[in-house]
């Protein structure tokens, strides 16, 4: 049986369409499938929309302010408001703009966030498809939203956005690299890239296993995310908008939308890699999976609620010095544990705990004694970068 | 082999985010690096100095609430100062203490909108923007218990000022000394230390003392360079000179320095206002003079030290009731003349942080 026919929403679907309505097999497949589709796509959208909700209220609190609180209980429609205005207002494409990327970009950056989700699953047993190589698939598709962001920065006509999306595509290639990394040591200890028996392999969960892991996925990923403090492509306070400047009305709606669905995204892959998806339940599996996702969008708009910006040289330059020597010694570290314990036990997982936090305890002081961060601007020298080159 | 760039002309503002009003930098940049900057101003230009040529001495105070906007009180404070030299009228005492407490207080206010939106063109996302402005909020509520407005305030009168204090107005003074201390600590635990905004502000945009003295720039900028010039100890007005405060000094002359400054201004300014607490008797508030006066012909002026700088209002009289001409030394413009050397060799990001390092207000730029 393939893993779709395992899903209760296909086969119920399909035994209706074949016994109640008396259909083709092929017409019960087909329906089967876009049932759960629409079940997967349209949930996940509510979430990222409720999602929207929630940080404008967590952040909201951490300004002391109140939030949204018009539109339905606590302003929990507001996400929906808002849509329904975007709906309504003039769409407007630049003169000077490339229509066709123009209108495409939009698309191309909610598509593959929801195409990532085939391979998540959201409980127990419930998942579109239990792809042997889930992890690879979910970051080839996560690049292609820098794609998108390239799309309508070039395509808009304006030099800010232009500007912006340069800083994604600079922003892509060098976090792409520790996330990967990351994603890797995660791969050895589970061996094997389907999210289904990573979940199972985490005795321990993985954020324990492997810490660093844990934290230059977190990092790589508010990067790969556009999220503070490495939110240089919007800026707005820089570049007015970033590659969004020029978009108006249910475009920028679905770039907006997308964005936090990506975040979603990186909340439900932060849990099942690193949480051990639904297991450890106390309450169903589904539920439980949402509140892991939930805690770590919470953490994620603290975040955004804390942190400035960083400077995009700055931003590289942590990525190639510090993080990429790093997301190697994880690999390294976890790469020697699994060639000891090919098949660790629980008590052998325990051990690599302790191994590995010291590690990482050891490891990020003394990178930043041994790599020297300190941009001119840091070491308080009184040269520009520009001057510097000369 | 090399690639064949070009530099690119962008045109920060004059609607823009992060330009505190209408300023327009056009920047020459090379990819992020910046090799030219030229400002634009003039986009907020009303013509005040001769507007205040056609109304009569106590009507120009009015005027001088919309130049900057964000610290009327002390434009308030220039501009009596300067028509009571000319006239020769001395306020009473209690005036010139309420003068001060409310001066000091608009420097807070002043200081707490300049790192608030310095704050947020680092990329703070709104949170010390927010915690400010909840502050700011309390003193503009001061400000309404003095004469009824919270912003463009025209408190001050030629030989005085509008009116004494209500009764309520004490007590909520000592509720927001007795807090402030705290939150200003608040604000620095929150993000005076953090790694980002260090990295990003220390040695970023240096402004040397003799750099500094030479473009004339004045007040927190200078200051930050390490000059020690304060109008308030140097040329005391008021009663600044019977009221103990230091003047804070930064070493580097960074964006960090010019920041801290500011801080470190706020709660000096709290002690300014504490003491003039402490020794303000009653009085009369109001020296009686006549709404319509002519002065004798001659000139005046009376440079201060406004929040964002020297601020003086240089007025000439030919003896009638309107003022023959008034110009204004606005600190924002003047300390915006080093703009261009802040600024080239770094890049965009800095731009924006750098420029609102200054602290400028359009309103006091363009007049």
């Amino acid at each position: 049986m393939s893993p779709l026919e395992e899903n209760h929403i296909f086969s119920g679907t399909y035994g209706f369409v074949t016994n109640t309505l008396g259909g083709p097999d092929w017409l019960a497949y087909g329906m089967g499938a876009v049932a759960v589709i629409m079940i997967v796509v349209n949930g996940f959208l509510l979430i990222g929309t409720l999602f929207t909700w929630m940080e404008r209220k967590v952040v909201g609190r951490f300004q002391s302010r109140v939030g949204p609180n018009r539109v339905g209980p606590f302003g929990i429609l507001q996400a929906i408001a808002d849509a329904v205005k975007l709906l309504f207002k003039e769409d407007i494409v630049p003169r000077r703009a490339d229509r066709l990327l123009f209108n495409a970009a939009p698309i191309v950056m909610l598509a593959p966030s929801l195409l990532a989700l085939a391979v998540i699953p959201f409980g127990r047993g419930s998942y579109v498809a239990d792809l042997n190589i889930a992890v690879l698939y979910v970051v080839a598709m996560g690049g292609i939203a820098s794609l998108a962001v390239l799309m309508a920065g070039y395509s808009s006509g304006n030099k800010l956005a232009l500007l912006g999306s340069m800083r994604a595509v600079a922003m892509l290639l060098s976090y792409e690299i520790p996330l990967v990394m990351a994603l890797l040591g995660i791969t050895l200890l589970a061996g094997s890239m389907s999210m289904v028996d990573i979940i199972e392999a985490q005795h321990v969960p993985f954020l324990l296993v492997s810490p660093l892991g844990a934290l230059i996925f977190l990092i790589a990923m508010s990067a790969e995310l556009n999220r503070p403090p490495f939110d240089v492509t919007e800026a707005e306070s820089e570049l007015v908008g970033g590659y969004l400047t020029e978009y108006s009305g249910m475009k920028f709606g679905v770039f907006y939308l997308a964005e936090f669905c990506n975040v979603v995204l990186a909340g439900a892959l932060f849990a099942i890699l690193f949480l051990d998806g639904w297991e450890w339940a106390i309450l169903p599996s589904h539920l439980w999976f949402l509140i892991k996702v939930f805690g770590f969008l919470f953490v994620a708009s603290w975040v955004r609620a804390t942190l400035p910006r960083m400077r995009i040289d700055q931003i590289l330059t942590f990525a190639w010095k510090y993080l990429f020597p790093l997301s190697l010694v994880n690999v390294l570290a976890l790469a020697v544990e699994t060639i000891a314990w090919p098949d660790p036990s629980l008590g052998q997982l325990w051990i690599m705990v302790a191994v590995n936090w010291v590690i990482a305890a050891l490891a990020i002081p003394l990178l930043s004694l041994v790599v020297d961060l300190k941009t001119p601007a840091r070491a308080g020298r009184r040269v520009s970068p520009v001057e510097e080159a000369i | 082999m090399t690639m064949h760039t070009q530099p690119v002309i962008v045109n920060i503002g004059p609607h823009h985010p992060s330009t505190h009003g209408v300023f327009r930098m056009r920047l020459t940049m090379d990819g992020e690096n910046i090799l030219d900057v030229e400002p634009v101003i003039g986009y907020l230009h009303r013509g005040s100095e001769k507007l205040a040529e056609e109304r009569h001495y106590t009507q120009v105070i009015t005027l001088t609430d919309r130049m900057d906007y964000v610290a009327s009180m002390t434009n308030n404070q220039a501009y009596v100062l300067s028509c009571e030299q000319l006239t020769g009228i001395t306020p009473p005492d209690r005036g010139l203490y309420l003068r001060v407490i409310a001066a000091e207080l608009q420097r807070v206010v002043s200081h707490l909108v300049a790192t608030g939106f310095f704050l947020q063109d680092l990329g703070a996302f709104a949170t010390p923007l927010m915690y400010a402005m909840r502050e700011r909020e309390r003193v503009l509520d001061l400000f309404e218990m003095l004469c009824g407005a919270r912003i463009t305030v025209s408190y001050m009168r030629i030989g005085g000022v509008f009116q004494d204090a209500p009764g309520e107005f004490w007590p909520a003074l000592r509720r927001i000394l007795d807090d402030f201390p705290s939150f200003i600590d608040e604000l620095e635990d929150l993000i005076s230390d953090n790694e980002i905004v260090r990295s990003r502000t220390q040695g970023v945009a240096v402004i040397s003392g003799a750099d500094a003295v030479n473009a004339s720039i004045t007040g927190p900028v200078l200051r930050a360079s390490g000059v020690s010039w304060d109008l308030r100890k140097a040329a005391p007005y008021d009663v600044y000179d019977r009221v103990s405060f230091e003047v804070p000094l930064g070493e580097h002359g960074d964006n960090y320095d010019r920041y801290m400054i500011r801080i470190r201004e706020i709660r000096e300014s709290l002690k300014i206002v504490e003491q003039c607490v402490a020794q303000i008797e009653p009085g009369p508030v109001r020296a009686t003079t006549a709404m319509l006066f002519r002065p004798p012909a001659g000139e005046s002026y009376v440079p201060i030290e406004a929040p964002k700088g020297e601020l003086g209002f240089y007025l000439v009289s030919d003896g009638s009731i309107a003022p023959y001409r008034m110009h204004v030394r606005a600190p924002s413009l003047i300390n915006l003349t080093l703009l261009k050397q802040m600024l080239v060799g770094w890049k965009l990001a800095d731009a924006i942080v750098s420029f609102g390092s200054i602290d400028v207000n359009m309103g006091e730029v363009d007049r």
